[in-house]
């Protein structure tokens, strides 16, 4: 049964939308409207529908207008022309009670910059929109504690969001928005602003919710591994229109455009996919403390999680070097079990940027037996490129393209 | 060619007449302004000089203790006794009646128009040459139609005042409101808060710091018109201090002029030490 409804859903911001409207109407593209009269369209002719009970995943590049798409949803931003049911109701025809009513009751909002309250601790902070609602405050603090302790925040409701890092703060959003025991859960790029390896812990722990509580969520993201990973089907957003609406699995083997198969597989996927598309996380990790830095309780970890290779990082996550077994081995000899972690480091193993793509990655990770460490422009640790992950990359990106170009033609 | 000595345009006798105008046709109107301001002005001087003047003095170190701690009680004990050692007391509580009655109406105005003023930017481009043209007008403009529209004393003093210490409240209520995240503030109306909701619940208590700063702003504002408020017949601290120019009594001028300053820093630590409470603590 779907719950959302969205017929010729139209946005467009500045003086005069009205005027935009029907040049878009007429034809014109977003480029020559904005050349012509300084109007931007944000949202054009979208139509789509969302089940009950499903996650929708809305994805597109920055500037693709997706988040006006989710903030048309729930009238954080007035649609200039088209229509928006919800369960039944035409959300653009209510008046303001109505409209605050809805929100209440029908939908909350998980947001990318969290937007927490700094002046409430955690536990005010997920109560807000119950409080907003008028509900006592020990009905309210049940509500809320019990929201907390399904993201895992319990013991943490009397600290500042300030004092949490951010992927607790978004715990505590999320939980802000599940303490509503909303329908519909609309998600901004809700986990974008957090590192790969929380994003990847979030997504897995809105999958477990999910399990639990089935509810309507309509999630925005640019990130296509998430779209694909958390997405029961998922839209692909373009200048502002909707390209393609279906499953993963439907997108992929049947793109409805250049546009979507780009976004999908690409010409050649190497030259597409970036390191920090496929970075994983999942080597040991060797926290650079002392000056020495321990060489032998490195060994020992190493030994004892039966890992060949250990990536140090500092206290900040700073990408300092790799070490072996081997190298730890022959430095602790050569040093009668003294010396520096410094001076087991591999001198090959120099770390890619995530920005690089998989073409110009290829010859380390093909010449060197250690994954091939990743950091970002900081310099700072983001995991590893295996050559497993690299080759099973190739090969569902070369897979898709033989069915894709078959169905094709 | 153009001489200025036969072309010009006699803006100042428009403005005499004007204000003739206003005197003879008006005076309802400013009697009824007036009569508000002088009743609050009154209850303040009244209060403050029935009262014994240790009461007062416990009150402050009381007030300076629980805002800042021990260290302002104590500098706020000494400097009131000082005060009244110097026989300045009465005069300082007619200054701080003055200072307490315009700040209770520069509240009362300058919140709401702040508020106004931070969720519109129309009517923020409005008030701000106004706030502008009241800040920088000098004092002695404006202090003669004062005089003509309300008489001499301590109400026109109040009333002058006024203009004067208004326009940081106003700036700093809008500022603070506009520092305001506007995530946050979507937030607020995602989750279902109404227009009333977002700003009672949302961007004041956000603001608060902003506001506190503004209000020690006014405060100190009003402290420092009230020497040349004594100019159009104001009491307090302003009257020996105008009084001993006059009369080259530059000792009397200079402990006027000492009081007035402690009594500043006084108002300007524990106004301040609330605002950075209200900082610190958040909404609790």
């Amino acid at each position: 049964m779907d719950i959302i409804t969205v017929k010729n859903l139209y946005k467009v911001f500045g003086a005069d939308p009205a005027k935009g409207l029907a040049l878009v109407k007429a034809g014109n593209s977003k480029e020559e409207i904005y050349e012509q009269t300084g109007l931007t369209v944000g949202v054009q002719d979208a139509s789509f529908t969302v089940a009950k009970g499903e996650i929708f995943v809305v994805m597109g590049l920055s500037g693709s207008g997706k988040s006006t798409l989710v903030r048309m949803l729930n009238r954080l931003i007035e649609p200039t022309a088209g229509e928006v049911w919800v369960d039944g109701d035409n959300v653009l025809t209510m008046n303001r009670d109505q409209l605050v009513k809805f929100r209440r009751s029908k939908t909350s909002m998980v947001f990318q910059s969290f937007a927490l309250m700094p002046h409430l601790n955690v536990l005010d902070n997920v109560c807000f929109g119950l409080e907003l609602d008028g509900m006592p405050r020990p009905q309210r603090e049940e509500r809320g504690m019990d929201a907390l302790k399904q993201v895992g925040l319990e013991g943490w409701e009397k600290a500042a969001p300030g004092e949490l890092s951010g992927g607790m703060q978004q715990r505590v959003g999320l939980a802000r928005g599940l303490a509503m025991d909303p329908d519909i859960l609309l998600m901004d790029e809700a986990f974008s602003a957090l590192d790969p390896l929380i994003r990847s812990e979030m997504q897995d722990e809105l999958l477990k919710l999910q399990d639990r509580h089935e509810r309507t969520i309509v999630f925005i993201s640019h990130d296509l591994d998430e779209a694909l990973r958390i997405g029961d089907r998922i839209a692909i957003m373009e200048g502002g229109r909707v390209v393609q609406v279906g499953s993963p699995e439907e997108i992929l083997q049947n793109p409805a455009d250049d546009y979507v198969r780009a976004f999908f597989r690409g010409v050649d996927p190497t030259g597409v996919i970036s390191a920090g598309d496929i970075v994983r996380d999942n080597q040991p990790k060797v926290i650079w403390h002392t000056p020495e830095g321990s060489p032998r309780a490195t060994l020992e970890l190493l030994n004892n999680q039966d890992r060949e290779f250990g990536y140090v990082v500092g206290s900040d996550r700073k990408f300092y070097g790799v070490v072996s077994t081997d190298s730890l081995r022959d430095l602790l000899e050569a040093k009668n079990g003294k010396g520096n972690i410094e001076q087991a480091f591999l001198e090959a193993a120099t770390p890619v940027q995530e920005g690089e793509c998989l073409q110009d990655i290829l010859p380390q990770v093909a010449s060197h037996l250690w994954p091939i460490p990743v950091v970002d422009e900081n310099n700072l640790y983001q995991g590893v490129v295996s050559k497993n992950r690299f080759l099973r990359t190739l090969y569902r990106a070369g897979n898709d393209n033989g069915n894709g170009n078959d169905l094709d033609q | 060619m153009l001489r200025f000595e036969d072309q010009i345009i006699p803006l100042d006798s428009w403005i005499n007449q004007f204000i003739d105008w206003l005197v003879e046709g008006y005076r309802w109107f400013f009697q009824a302004i007036k009569w508000p301001v002088e009743f609050t002005l009154t209850g303040f001087e009244t209060g403050l000089l029935a009262v014994p003047p240790l009461v007062v003095i416990l009150v402050f170190v009381a007030i300076a203790w629980k805002s800042s701690g021990f260290r302002l009680a104590l500098f706020t004990a000494i400097t009131l006794v000082l005060i009244g050692l110097l026989g300045l007391w009465e005069d300082t509580m007619i200054t701080l009646a003055m200072v307490f009655s315009s700040v209770f109406f520069c509240v009362l105005a300058g919140i709401p128009l702040g508020i106004w003023a931070g969720r519109s930017d129309r009517f923020e481009a409005i008030i701000r040459p106004c706030l502008d043209a009241m800040q920088t007008t000098p004092a002695f403009v404006y202090l003669v139609p004062i005089v003509m529209l309300f008489s001499i004393g301590n109400v026109a003093g109040v009333l002058a005042t006024i203009v004067f210490a208004l326009p940081p409240l106003i700036r700093l209520t809008s500022l603070g409101l506009r520092q305001v995240h506007p995530e946050l503030v979507e937030a607020g109306f995602a989750l279902g808060a109404t227009n009333w909701q977002v700003l009672r619940k949302v961007q004041i208590p956000l603001a608060l710091p902003t506001i506190m700063a503004g209000l020690n702003q006014t405060i100190m504002m009003a402290l420092s018109m009230v020497v040349i408020a004594a100019l159009i017949g104001a009491g307090g601290l302003g009257s020996p201090v105008i009084l001993g120019l006059n009369t080259m009594d530059i000792g009397q001028a200079t402990i006027g002029g000492l009081a007035i300053v402690l009594m500043a820093i006084i108002l300007d630590r524990i106004t301040q030490s609330m605002s950075h409470k209200n900082n610190t603590q958040g909404g609790d």
